[in-house]
């Protein structure tokens, strides 16, 4: 029964999907690197507990669009973004954000598992600590647990906590990442090709992770496969060249898209 | 798929071509041949390598024995303090005729005339001159020794040492030689009895400077090298570190940085004679510290050591993924959480291998100690690094100066002593990197 009902709530979302209220709005974004120009103007919205999915021919700016929504290309020198990037109507690019707050509510999972060389334990828990979200062992552990859980990883690992979270396997270690991403209880988690470095098995696993993490976060997912953003995203947007081509629904993106380049993607006839 | 089966034979018979001539033999002969090149390289460095070894443990084994003559020595009221006056005067002890009871113990061990001054004397030069220190510190340690005779083991004299250790040539002759053939009678007689023994040089580690060889020891420049080599690593390490971590991870890439970088990697080829005239300059001529302090030299390795240090540390922190500074940002770390919580641990294993290897660099280094004037002849143990004091490769450069066969031995002992220290050091480095080694 209640199966049923988170089915038909699924359903309504994926039906309704227009009528989602925007949780980050990218106007006119442009970045350079340099005097390079990246990203040309992209305006470009994410809803409210959907999977948005990024896809596009390599070097066509979705990983560098992706990262502006939690300022990681503050941290490459030269990178200068134009334009305005809004989380619930809050200016993220607006001088008094503290960058540590909105990457605590923008969390990341990047393309390579990356875990710390430290336990698994210690890893769930290094957000939480540097936030200041809990000191007690017994909340700390709490958070483990449910951290873990979301990330469909607590039965593979609860025995061996305070292992190196390096001794995972890549699937293993790239559902570490996104379990230490979920402890600080983000709001939003951004994905940069989170299975390109995984076999098929692992990336299913992710996959189906992902389809359940869209009920309480929104999720930006940046992908080559475009057989992945069809399976997990509700939205899809494509870029190229610096360029956001087209933005839609994925069921009408991958059967009868608005913008013959997409539809000359889609088919692989470029890219 | 007929068609690709059938046009598949045609692509292989076309025309055979005649191969042309790459030369695999000659290949493989030049292979070979690098590979000759390769380990003849290897051969000539390991040849010199044990030629350097033998020549120095050959020379130098026999600095770990010393000869020491064990006499009965009769501590006479008579001699030490006819007047009785030491409860009084305690000075008086220091002055007493010391040299007189080895002369006394002497002539009666070897059953010599006393009234045949050219015998006794030889026979007062068979124990070094350091025996008057040496009775003296027992007398004014325990006054309850005056008028009791006590067995004493006394260092032999320098030559007597070599000769006991076969050092010296006994064909050359009996005019031209150290030891004379009525000593050498001496010696067997001494030898037989009992009472000369060769033993662990203890001294070698303890004592200080001397000019004579059977009473000089690294110990005093030990203690002056351990000074420098603290005030090195306190220093360094801490400077080292922050200037890399600067440089490496928060300062801007531009001219002024690359000018830095360029200036940093120069230092580390700069000959360290140079670092020396900085130290005179700076140091002790404008900021007036005192000469020959381990202070000083220890200021100045310290430069010396900070490009070495620094190059290493900005290496092992290139080194860490940038996966890693990603994922700590990605979470909100700030820049600093990231370094100091994940970047610079990773590094640290690269980060004390070139601390260690900077210190043993800094350890074995002579030229700079010698413009501040660390070449001194020093006694007495340094109290602190404000005072004078030599270090352990000033000792060696010293000793090599000497032309006594007995100093010969104690360079290259005290090399062996040194090289033991840089060894030990390496050691710790490579166990320290294999330990905190992680991968990702």
């Amino acid at each position: 029964m209640n199966m049923m009902s988170e089915a038909a709530v699924e359903k309504a979302l994926d039906q309704k999907m227009t009528t989602v209220p925007y949780k980050m709005i990218g106007k006119d974004v442009s970045v350079y690197y340099g005097d390079k120009r990246a990203l040309f103007d992209v305006n470009l919205n994410v809803r409210e507990n959907t999977v948005t999915a990024l896809i596009g021919p390599s070097g066509c700016g979705k990983s560098t669009f992706l990262r502006t929504l939690n300022r990681m290309n503050d941290t490459i020198d030269n990178c200068r973004v134009t334009g305005k990037i809004t989380l619930d109507d809050g200016d993220i690019y607006d001088a008094k954000i503290d960058v540590v707050e909105l990457r605590a509510r923008v969390g990341m999972v990047f393309q390579k598992p990356n875990p710390f060389p430290k336990s698994i334990y210690e890893n769930v828990t290094y957000g939480p600590k540097i936030h200041g979200l809990a000191r007690a062992k017994a909340e700390l552990d709490q958070i483990v647990e449910q951290s873990l859980q979301k990330a469909g990883l607590w039965n593979e690992v609860k025995d061996r906590l305070h292992e190196p979270g390096t001794g995972l396997s890549g699937g293993q270690q790239q559902r570490l990442c996104i379990a230490r991403a979920v402890a600080v209880s983000p709001e939003v988690i951004l994905m940069d090709e989170p299975c390109s470095a995984l076999d098929p098995i692992a990336t299913a696993k992710v996959e189906e992770l992902i389809h359940e993490l869209r009920t309480n976060f929104t999720i930006v997912i940046v992908t080559h496969s475009m057989q992945q953003a069809a399976r997990v995203s509700q939205r899809t947007a494509m870029f190229h060249l610096g360029n956001l081509v087209e933005e839609n629904d994925t069921d009408k993106m991958f059967t009868n898209p608005d913008d013959q380049r997409t539809q000359d993607y889609i088919m692989g006839r470029f890219g | 798929m007929t068609e690709i089966t059938a046009s598949a034979p045609a692509t292989f018979t076309r025309p055979a071509q005649a191969r042309r001539d790459i030369g695999i033999k000659k290949r493989y002969r030049a292979e070979r041949r690098f590979r000759a090149y390769g380990m003849a390289a290897i051969l000539t460095g390991l040849f010199f390598l044990f030629v350097l070894l033998w020549t120095v443990i050959s020379n130098g084994y026999t600095a770990f024995l010393q000869t020491t003559i064990t006499l009965p020595i009769e501590f006479s009221e008579q001699v030490i303090d006819p007047k009785n006056e030491r409860a009084d005067n305690p000075a008086k002890l220091m002055t007493a005729n010391y040299p007189l009871l080895v002369r006394d113990a002497l002539i009666k061990a070897l059953n010599i005339d006393p009234s045949n001054r050219a015998l006794v004397k030889q026979a007062t030069d068979m124990v070094s001159a350091s025996a008057r220190t040496q009775l003296r510190d027992i007398v004014v340690n325990n006054q309850s020794v005056i008028g009791t005779t006590q067995n004493v083991a006394l260092l032999a004299e320098g030559n007597i040492d070599s000769a006991n250790k076969g050092q010296i040539d006994l064909n050359v002759a009996e005019a031209n030689r150290k030891v004379k053939d009525t000593q050498l009678g001496w010696m067997k007689t001494l030898t037989e009895t009992g009472a000369m023994t060769k033993n662990f040089n203890t001294g070698l580690f303890t004592f200080g400077a001397s000019s004579r060889p059977e009473a000089a020891g690294i110990g005093v420049a030990a203690v002056g090298s351990l000074y420098m080599m603290l005030i090195v690593l306190v220093l360094s390490l801490p400077i080292g570190v922050c200037a890399s971590i600067y440089l490496e991870e928060f300062a801007p890439k531009n001219k002024l940085t690359d000018l830095i970088e360029v200036n940093i990697n120069n230092l580390a080829a700069v000959p360290s004679i140079v670092y020396g005239l900085l130290g005179l300059a700076v140091f002790i001529n404008f900021a007036g510290m005192p000469r020959s302090a381990a202070l000083v030299g220890g200021l100045v390795l310290t430069l010396m050591t900070l490009p070495t240090i620094i190059i290493a540390t900005r290496a092992a922190l290139k080194a860490v993924p940038p996966s890693i500074r990603s994922a700590a940002l990605g979470l909100g770390a700030s820049k600093m959480q990231t370094i100091f919580h994940h970047v610079l641990p990773l590094a640290m294993p690269g980060v004390l291998t070139g601390t260690i290897i900077g210190l043993a660099h800094a350890l074995g280094e002579t030229a700079p100690l010698l413009l501040i004037g660390m070449v001194a002849f020093v006694v007495d143990y340094p109290g602190s690094p404000m005072e004078p004091s030599t270090a352990l490769p000033v000792q060696i450069y010293m000793w090599a100066n000497e032309a006594e066969r007995a100093f010969v031995e104690r360079t290259s002992g005290a090399i062996m002593i040194l090289l033991v220290f840089l060894v030990l050091m390496n050691l710790g480095a490579i166990l320290l990197r294999r330990r905190f080694e992680r991968r990702w």
